[in-house]
């Protein structure tokens, strides 16, 4: 039997939706706590998404769903029936942490926000993510991966000067506050286990972007400093070895490679053009003014090399350097499959294929897929009956419509 | 606050460079462990205190604001204490100076580690051990300790030495191709680091993750995060995407992934973009009551009526012809009246805030996100970023400035590591520790 995950034994009231909240629960399951999705009747909004297994649209096909939901059990149930609470109650009972996503104030209308959490078991933190925090003036505003990003994140800088910021792929900084929403997690959860006090955390998503890393602070302390503006650059590559550049077949990114001259002079094999003492001067990445007469010499040897032939070059010199890999480029690359970090996954109706893995490698407590993402309400009676509720009552929770 | 900081009494030492690995230590600074950034004044780290030590005139005109945006436009004496690239991820922590490319340096930083819980690095695979402060070093002096290690790749595999940021192990990750202009040669992409964040959370989470393990049945051990794997989380919908139906996710812009429309950035009154003046609004649109809510707010023009753009499949057909419309409509108005009134009407929208715009914010202000700091020697105050963390009983605050460079050393020395005034002094003398690099690092 392998061993058992760093929080095996954890047991998690998972209240989230969508895919920071699920990102973070995701990621305590994923390293061995018991997570117990309670989903709204219907199920997650995620699991109305795509991408779609086959192509073909339905609750147990998203891969959205399964991607931010694997190791947990699902338990469907209406929060806002009038026994929610009694069944609320004893979820809480067996539960070790609540994390939720409703927007502030939404499981305090129904009578099962932090006061109720608190007051029955005050050895127990929420973690409450919502967009804006609990308090502030954008509290009840809402957000998309597009909004939040603009806003909180770094998307003015990205992008070209003609045109609008740019966002990243897909979700990107939902996962990101995600993460940190994890952090705040596993840190309410050590507090509770050595100072036998639970308490209320408030998590913003906005909070997490505006003072997260990915140069939104240093362009915001740039500006604090020196009133130093960080604007969007006018076109390809703003500086010397800044950015994506196109080779014999598809890109490769050298940004700051102009760092260490001397790694770049041994990649492309001391050419003559590069003895020229100007292009080791210190700082030389940003000499705007010299980048044309750079990219003069340096594109045609980009163009007569294929991606990974440059990214060898790059490697043995210790030029930063790294090729654009596509999506099944990188599946298919053999690196990243002798470590071990696809994980293998195999449902008994969706079939097997490989997802991305652990995001730490653990070797002592690891990260493990032991349960496909569950279908919805899948759980329901081994979670009810794990707080003590027989068949009969079950099925009574049932018939009034609390549970399905 | 009634409680301690969930971290308090871990001491964990920060050897790392750069953002991913300096944001998952300032990450556990917050929650209240006490971080020691161990630094060496004989060599320098680039891209740690600035691109370099002594940055000359011409580079910080030409670098840009985020990178070389000195306080009041000069490095300073000490410019590695000032980047603005980097000092934000200083806060709450400590720094002591060791040299320990000397065997008496790594005696100092072999008792710092017998009273450490947990070390943080991602210097590239094989650094430490050339340091001869690998696993086996630490193990030695503190058999229980946390060894989180952030290699770029890993330390295994073809991959294992090739050197990167963020935005380099991100492109071969596979987000870079997934984001931009879908109309642009793939060129014009922007490098971003948000590998570097997800490094720093998913960093911390282990390391607190690993501490309960420690807890639980007393030992250590090694951690890797190769950052590209931790990296690959931000594009999940992409690899499902290509195992579930063979497709190879492209570039979609400001879209939905999801398909949802109008969904767009969008042109506010303001300047140009030269200027850093231009003004935008993002606005998504995420269902039918949220176009209605649209339409109103706009006046419910004519054009906006039709039937082939009452359900999501017809606007995403008709979104560039939507976009023009709404952008007809946001060209003339204001970003933040937009904002508040979208928002009202219940559609998800907000500027695209410029850092120069960030700390005036009523959600910022409110929410006390920054707080003023005076660095060392007296440089300041300046609004530094606070942690993002809001806990009932702790106290989750920016109590440190970032440090300069050496300023803990003689905490450090002397209250955790005993040594007395006159062995500290001969440290000082002999260039063991110190508060300036060498004069001839550039």
């Amino acid at each position: 039997m392998a061993a058992a995950g760093p929080l095996d034994g954890v047991r998690v009231l998972d209240l989230t939706e969508w895919i920071s909240g699920a990102y973070a629960t995701k990621l305590m399951a994923d390293y061995g706590a018991e997570v117990t999705k309670v989903e709204r009747p219907g199920g997650d909004p995620s699991r109305a998404v795509g991408p779609w297994k086959g192509g073909v649209e339905g609750p147990e096909r998203s891969g959205t769903f399964f991607y931010f939901n694997t190791n947990k059990r699902s338990l469907e149930l209406d929060l806002q029936h009038e026994r929610a609470g009694e069944v609320f109650d004893r979820l809480l009972d067996c539960a070790d942490i609540v994390v939720s996503s409703q927007r502030p104030g939404l499981l305090d209308e129904w009578g099962l926000g932090w006061e109720r959490v608190h007051a029955r078991r005050p050895e127990v933190p929420l973690i409450a993510l919502s967009n804006f925090g609990a308090d502030g003036p954008y509290r009840d505003y809402q957000v998309s991966d597009l909004v939040l990003y603009g806003f909180a994140g770094e998307m003015y800088t990205i992008g070209t000067l003609d045109r609008a910021p740019v966002k990243m792929f897909g979700t990107a900084a939902l996962v990101e506050s995600g993460a940190a929403a994890a952090t705040a997690c596993m840190a309410a959860l050590t507090a509770a286990e050595l100072q036998g006090v639970g308490q209320f955390v408030d998590l913003s998503l906005a909070d997490t972007q505006f003072n997260g890393v990915d140069r939104r602070h240093a362009a915001t302390i740039g500006w604090e400093f020196a009133q130093r503006r960080s604007l969007r650059a006018p076109g390809p590559a703003a500086g010397i070895l800044a950015g994506v550049y196109p080779c014999a077949d598809g890109y490769v990114e050298f940004s700051a490679a102009a760092g260490r001259v001397d790694r770049l002079n041994q990649m492309l094999d001391e050419p003559e053009w590069l003895q020229d003492p100007k292009w080791w001067e210190p700082g030389i990445g940003f000499r705007v003014d010299l980048v044309d007469e750079f990219n003069a010499n340096f594109l045609p040897w980009l163009f007569e090399r294929g991606k990974r032939e440059i990214w060898e070059a790059a490697r043995e010199a210790k030029v930063l350097c790294g090729p654009l890999f596509t999506v099944d480029e990188l599946m298919g690359d053999a690196h990243f499959t002798d470590r071990g970090f696809w994980a293998e996954v195999e449902d008994d109706e969706l079939g097997a294929w490989r997802m991305p893995g652990r995001p730490v490698d653990m070797p002592k407590s690891p990260w493990a897929l032991r349960r496909p993402a569950p279908r919805l309400n899948q759980h329901r009676d081994e979670v009810l009956g794990e707080c003590g509720y027989g068949a009969e009552e079950i099925a009574g929770l049932v018939a009034a419509g609390a549970a399905r | 606050m009634t409680q301690p900081r969930p971290l308090e009494g871990i001491r964990i030492i920060d050897m790392t460079l750069v953002w991913a690995g300096s944001f998952c230590a300032t990450l556990l600074a917050d929650l209240g462990a006490e971080v020691i950034k161990v630094e060496n004044i004989h060599v320098w780290q680039p891209m740690t205190r600035g691109g370099q030590a002594r940055p000359r005139a011409e580079a910080i005109a030409a670098g840009p604001g985020w990178a070389t945006g000195y306080p009041y436009g000069v490095p300073g004496e000490r410019p590695w204490n000032h980047s603005p690239t980097f000092v934000q991820t200083f806060r709450n922590k400590h720094s002591v100076t060791i040299d320990i490319t000397t065997e008496e340096g790594r005696d100092v930083f072999a008792r710092l580690v017998s009273k450490s819980d947990a070390m943080v690095e991602n210097n590239a695979a094989g650094t430490l051990e050339k340091l001869q402060i690998g696993p086996d070093f630490l193990r030695a002096a503190r058999e229980d300790l946390i060894l989180l290690r952030m290699p770029a790749y890993g330390s295994t595999g073809p991959y294992k030495y090739a050197r990167a940021l963020g935005v380099h192990l991100e492109s071969v990750v596979g987000h870079t191709m997934l984001r931009g202009y879908p109309d642009l040669d793939p060129s014009y992409i922007t490098s971003i680091f948000s590998g570097d964040y997800a490094a720093g959370a998913h960093g911390a989470f282990a390391v607190m993750a690993a501490l309960r393990h420690r807890r639980r049945t007393g030992e250590g051990q090694v951690l890797e995060l190769a950052q590209a794997e931790s990296a690959a989380a931000l594009t999940a919908q992409a690899f499902l995407d290509y195992a579930w139906t063979g497709n190879i996710p492209d570039r979609i812009g400001n879209r939905s992934l999801y398909g949802a429309a109008p969904y767009g950035v969008y042109p506010c009154a303001g300047g140009t973009s030269e200027d850093g003046e231009d003004r935008w609004i993002s606005i998504s649109v995420l269902n039918d009551a949220q176009w209605l809510a649209l339409r109103q707010a706009m006046g419910d023009p004519e054009w906006s009526r039709e039937a082939r753009f009452g359900a999501a499949a017809g606007r995403l057909d008709a979104a560039d012809e939507i976009d023009a419309r709404i952008s007809e409509w946001t060209a003339s108005r204001e970003d933040y009246d937009l904002f508040h009134r979208l928002q009202a009407a219940g559609v998800p929208a907000a500027p695209v805030l410029d850092a120069s715009r960030i700390l005036d914010d009523a959600h910022v202000q409110a929410r006390e996100l920054n707080s003023p700091q005076t660095l060392f020697a007296g440089v300041g105050p300046f609004r530094f970023n606070n942690p993002f963390y809001k806990f009932s009983d702790s106290e989750i605050n920016h109590r440190k400035p970032p440090p300069a460079l050496g300023e803990d050393n003689e905490y450090v020395y002397k209250d955790i590591l005993g040594y007395s005034d006159a062995e500290y002094a001969a440290f000082e003398a002999s260039g063991m520790l110190g508060m300036d690099y060498d004069p001839e690092i550039p």
